[in-house]
């Protein structure tokens, strides 16, 4: 029997408020444990939550730019369960009433684009984080309430997905529409992007979905490629030795890189959710969600096609530009100093992302879009020759100076004078006479190898294309 | 005898300088301080803290800087308001020893005005009772008849005030917790329009409920508070900013033309002495020139069980928090965090507000929310509907505060269900949300008070404090004995 898995992620993104969800403790990362937190966040007795406009605002720019209808009425619920990092005993988060509903993200894995569904978005309080000691002579465990009522956008996705690959296109796609939107930061290794996987097999083109296991615990996209990959397995191998999957939570173990057993659905919480008495359901008119909309940034999907129809890219340069927004605007700079188009897509695909860890970090790379434009500028006027230029990009990468002062500096300034290039070609001429009577009588390989010998000459500065012209005057 | 006088007269006594704020606080703290160990009215008196804002009081007049016009007067304050720096213990073990480390709200706009703050009162644990007696203090005690019950919640402010321990106090009032003490101890108490008051830095018992008020001697003096700590407040999504149009001074007493609504289903059940003293007063206000007429609250006899649903259903959330975690009381001795949480949870709460925390996680539970808490949010729609198809004839609605006058300390508090059902005259203002004030319309054979309830529309508080005046004129105060 042949089974395909049937996938829907939960994604948790932190908003990047300048202030928590209910109070105004900052939400910077990496401040001393629990000195960002109040009376409020401490969840002391008798204190009450208000709710933070720029969480909204961004929960709605979220909604918006997947597609999603935002709710002019929506209401938080608490969600109750007892755990020492959640200093209330219950969550405030949204439950039947979200902000966002429906949506979608379009995806392409190989050729094939394919739209994933969005159920819904919905703002809740993050919790905050215990650390356990790692002294195994002492059993203590911490807690930091740093973390506490930082603003969250639950994203829940359709059971669209089919692969892992699907899903690591969706966390990706997902995260540049964030990042466009300037509403989160997305790192999933500091938490402020979370992913729980959903995943059942069914035998393949059936209907009816399996019995479904929730997996929690990834700490990279990569890492949710890898769990979904490994459940899809070990579910397969089950279901085809007659075993029952069982509903239950499993965690990725990133060093054994396999899923275990968290709990049954025995031993599920029963979160006891209830309208929060203590904040006003949220009503938004329709003129707020539109100045909204008319605010939103270019988005990545609508920013590729632009590429595509503006600057005569192919798709695929468009798509890898595009993936961030700091570099697609580093490349529309470039063009606007006008540079070729493809030639600048060319030099950033190939020169610039080569040297480059993440290319949401251009802004901090030592060559900037003025300096990359003069580069080329300088090998269109011939100044240097194209193979030059990435010497001279290669300095300029290493040390920022500007590509004019290094050609100078370096003498790397092309010739193009022929008096002197035939002198090179004479010199080489004479001193390779086996090459010069291979090609005579008709070995057109040794031409490659004579112009190979004047440009070692003239230290690459020779123009390439007047050697070959002067040497094919001289042979014949 | 200062303790004898309302806030309206201690106010030209110290405008003229024949009393200090110094003389006023250490009176009441005098007699504070002796009268407690037989009424228990106090959880906590803040005798050196007093002294010492009464010293700053007098000080600020000295140089003609008072903070408004009230500086220098003493008051009482519930001990589920939190005071920053003064012991908040919710009349629980659990908070025996926790210092807030901020103010309520209301405490705030008080220390604001120059208000002086005599110490925090016993109450029912986190509020949840109707006589006092569930603190983990002990009880308080009538002072009409030490073997009675003050009433509950806000036992102690009521008493405090009864007794001229206090000439005025904060209470709250969830289900009756201001009203009923104050009808059993013959003070005035006002509940007003739920978002009336902050209720930042109150400790929750039911959120959508919860309301802070005012005790006092006069009518005047529960208005003057009320307008202190009232108003909209920024760390309160459900406060609401309106004016206030209820100072003593814009109060007339007239009621020349209001129209009364009287419910027969509130005089069902009731104590014909209690009875028979409302139907007297009405006739009063009649003879006033009100306007009185028979009206219906049909779905009243719902209140009860839609009001022990949502309240324990909060409850059970609200109360979660205290864990021994992070403050309050944590258990000694123990092995694990499933440990920590049982053992603290079980030694420091009391047996009543463990049956509430069961009955709210209960009636949320999974399986049991539609048949419970929702059915609950939809029987109060309908509660809600009652008021305002009645406050469409009427202007406000005069009722009975309590069946019975003050029952005997441990006569119902083995029976909880009897507890519960002594609620019925006052909850349904709270689950309306509207304002409800107790005001005293004599006493029974024993001597015991007599509580008349007048409740207006959202919002309506001058028109109650109206009311009220005019029956506090042909009532009269009442004295305790002790």
């Amino acid at each position: 029997m042949e089974f395909e898995p049937v996938i829907g992620l939960e994604v948790h993104v932190q908003l990047n408020t300048a202030t928590k969800i209910f109070c105004g403790c900052s939400t910077r990362f990496k401040a001393d444990a629990n000195t960002q937190t109040c009376p409020v966040c401490l969840g002391l007795p008798g204190v009450l939550p208000v709710l933070n406009e720029e969480a909204l605002r961004k929960a709605i720019m979220a909604g918006l730019a997947l597609n999603s209808t935002i709710a002019t009425y929506s209401k938080f619920d608490r969600k109750n369960y007892f755990y020492p990092d959640l200093p209330k005993a219950y969550q405030i988060s949204q439950y039947d009433k979200p902000i966002c509903l429906g949506g979608f993200i379009e995806i392409k894995t190989g050729d094939a684009a394919k739209k994933i569904g969005i159920t819904r978005l919905h703002l809740e309080e993050d919790a905050g984080k215990s650390i356990h000691s790692e002294d195994p002579g002492k059993k203590v465990s911490y807690v930091n309430f740093n973390r506490t009522g930082v603003p969250l956008a639950e994203i829940v996705s359709e059971p669209d997905i089919a692969s892992s690959d699907e899903a690591y296109a969706y966390l990706q796609n997902l995260k540049t529409i964030m990042k466009y939107l300037e509403v989160s930061d997305c790192n999933m290794e500091e938490g402020s992007l979370r992913c729980d996987v959903n995943i059942s097999l069914r035998e393949k083109g059936t209907r009816p979905f399996g019995q479904k296991v929730e997996i929690k615990n990834m700490n990279s996209f990569r890492a949710v490629k890898m769990a979904i990959e490994f459940e899809i397995q070990r579910q397969t191998r089950a279901l085809s030795g007659g075993e029952r999957i069982l509903q239950e939570t499993r965690l990725w173990d990133a060093n054994r890189s396999e899923t275990f057993s968290m709990r049954s659905k025995e031993e599920a919480h029963d979160y006891r959710y209830f309208p929060e008495p203590d904040l006003p359901p949220v009503m938004i008119d329709q003129a707020y969600i539109d100045a909204i909309r008319s605010r939103l940034p270019e988005l990545p999907a609508q920013r590729q096609a632009r590429f595509v129809a503006e600057y005569g890219l192919p798709p695929y340069d468009a798509e890898v530009l595009t993936a961030s927004r700091p570099m697609a605007d580093y490349y529309e700079a470039v063009v606007k100093e006008g540079v070729n188009p493809k030639k600048a897509s060319n030099w950033i695909m190939v020169e610039l992302m080569a040297r480059l860890d993440d290319p949401e970090n251009v802004q901090a790379f030592n060559v900037q879009p003025l300096q990359l434009a003069s580069l080329l500028r300088l090998i269109d006027d011939g100044t240097i020759s194209g193979k030059i230029a990435k010497t001279v990009f290669e300095e300029m990468a290493r040390t920022g100076g500007d590509p004019a002062s290094i050609v100078k500096e370096k003498g790397l300034v092309q010739v193009t004078d022929t008096s002197a290039i035939e002198e090179v070609v004479d010199r080489v001429l004479a001193g390779n006479p086996q090459s010069v009577a291979d090609f005579r009588s008709g070995k057109g390989k040794a031409l490659g190898f004579l112009v190979g010998q004047v440009m070692k000459e003239s230290r690459g500065k020779a123009n390439p294309q007047m050697v070959n012209e002067i040497l094919m005057k001289k042979l014949s | 005898m200062l303790t004898a006088k309302t806030l309206t007269e201690l106010t030209t006594l110290l405008d003229s300088g024949e009393a200090s704020s110094a003389q006023i606080t250490k009176e009441f703290l005098d007699r504070a301080a002796s009268l407690n160990p037989r009424l228990n009215a106090y959880i906590t008196l803040n005798g050196e803290g007093a002294l010492k804002e009464a010293a700053a009081s007098d000080a600020r007049r000295k140089k003609g800087a008072l903070l408004s016009r009230h500086d220098g007067l003493p008051l009482a304050i519930k001990d589920n308001i939190c005071t920053g720096g003064l012991r908040t213990t919710c009349g629980s073990g659990i908070l025996r020893d926790f210092v807030p480390p901020y103010d309520a709200t209301s405490y705030e706009k008080l220390k604001a005005a120059g208000f002086i703050t005599l110490g925090k009162t016993n109450m029912d644990e986190f509020a949840m009772g109707s006589t006092t007696e569930t603190s983990f203090f002990g009880p308080a005690k009538n002072p009409f008849d030490t073997t009675r019950v003050p009433g509950g919640s806000s036992g102690g402010s009521a008493v405090a005030v009864a007794a001229a321990m206090a000439p005025a106090a904060l209470g709250s009032d969830t289900g009756g917790s201001i009203r009923q003490p104050a009808a059993f101890c013959g003070v005035v108490g006002i509940k007003p329009t739920y978002g009336r008051v902050s209720r930042y830095g109150l400790v929750a018992f039911a959120s959508s409920l919860d309301q802070i008020g005012s005790f006092a001697r006069s009518v005047d003096d529960a208005a003057l508070v009320l307008g202190v700590i009232a108003g909209g407040d920024r760390r309160d999504a459900t406060s609401i900013d309106r004016p206030v149009d209820f100072r003593p001074s814009e109060l007339t007493g007239d009621v020349e033309g209001m129209r009364i609504g009287v419910p027969e289903e509130y005089f069902q059940g009731v104590a014909d002495e209690v009875k028979d003293a409302v139907l007297e007063k009405l006739k009063q206000l009649e003879a006033a020139g009100a306007r009185t007429e028979p009206i219906s609250l049909r779905r009243t006899e719902y209140a009860i069980p839609v009001y022990y649903l949502i309240a324990t259903a909060e409850a059970s959330s609200n109360l979660a928090r205290y864990d021994g975690i992070r403050y309050g009381y944590r258990a000694p001795d123990v092995k694990a965090l499933e440990d920590l949480y049982r053992k603290t949870r079980n030694e420091g709460f009391g047996k009543e507000v463990k049956r509430r925390i069961i009955l709210g996680t209960f009636s949320l539970s999974s399986g049991y929310y539609d048949a419970y808490y929702l059915k609950a949010l939809k029987g109060r729609t309908l509660i809600i509907r009652d008021f305002q198809e009645a406050f469409a004839k009427v202007d406000a609605i005069v009722t009975p505060v309590t069946t019975t006058t003050a029952f005997r300390i441990g006569e119902k508090i083995s029976n909880p269900l009897e507890m519960y059902v002594s609620d019925i005259l006052t909850i349904s203002a709270n689950l309306a949300g509207i304002p409800g004030i107790s005001v005293p319309a004599g006493t029974d054979r024993a001597g015991l008070p007599i509580g008349l309830q007048i409740m207006g529309n959202h919002f309506q508080e001058r028109k109650i404090l109206d009311c009220a005046k005019a029956v506090e004129r042909v009532s009269g105060p009442l004295t305790p004995a002790v």
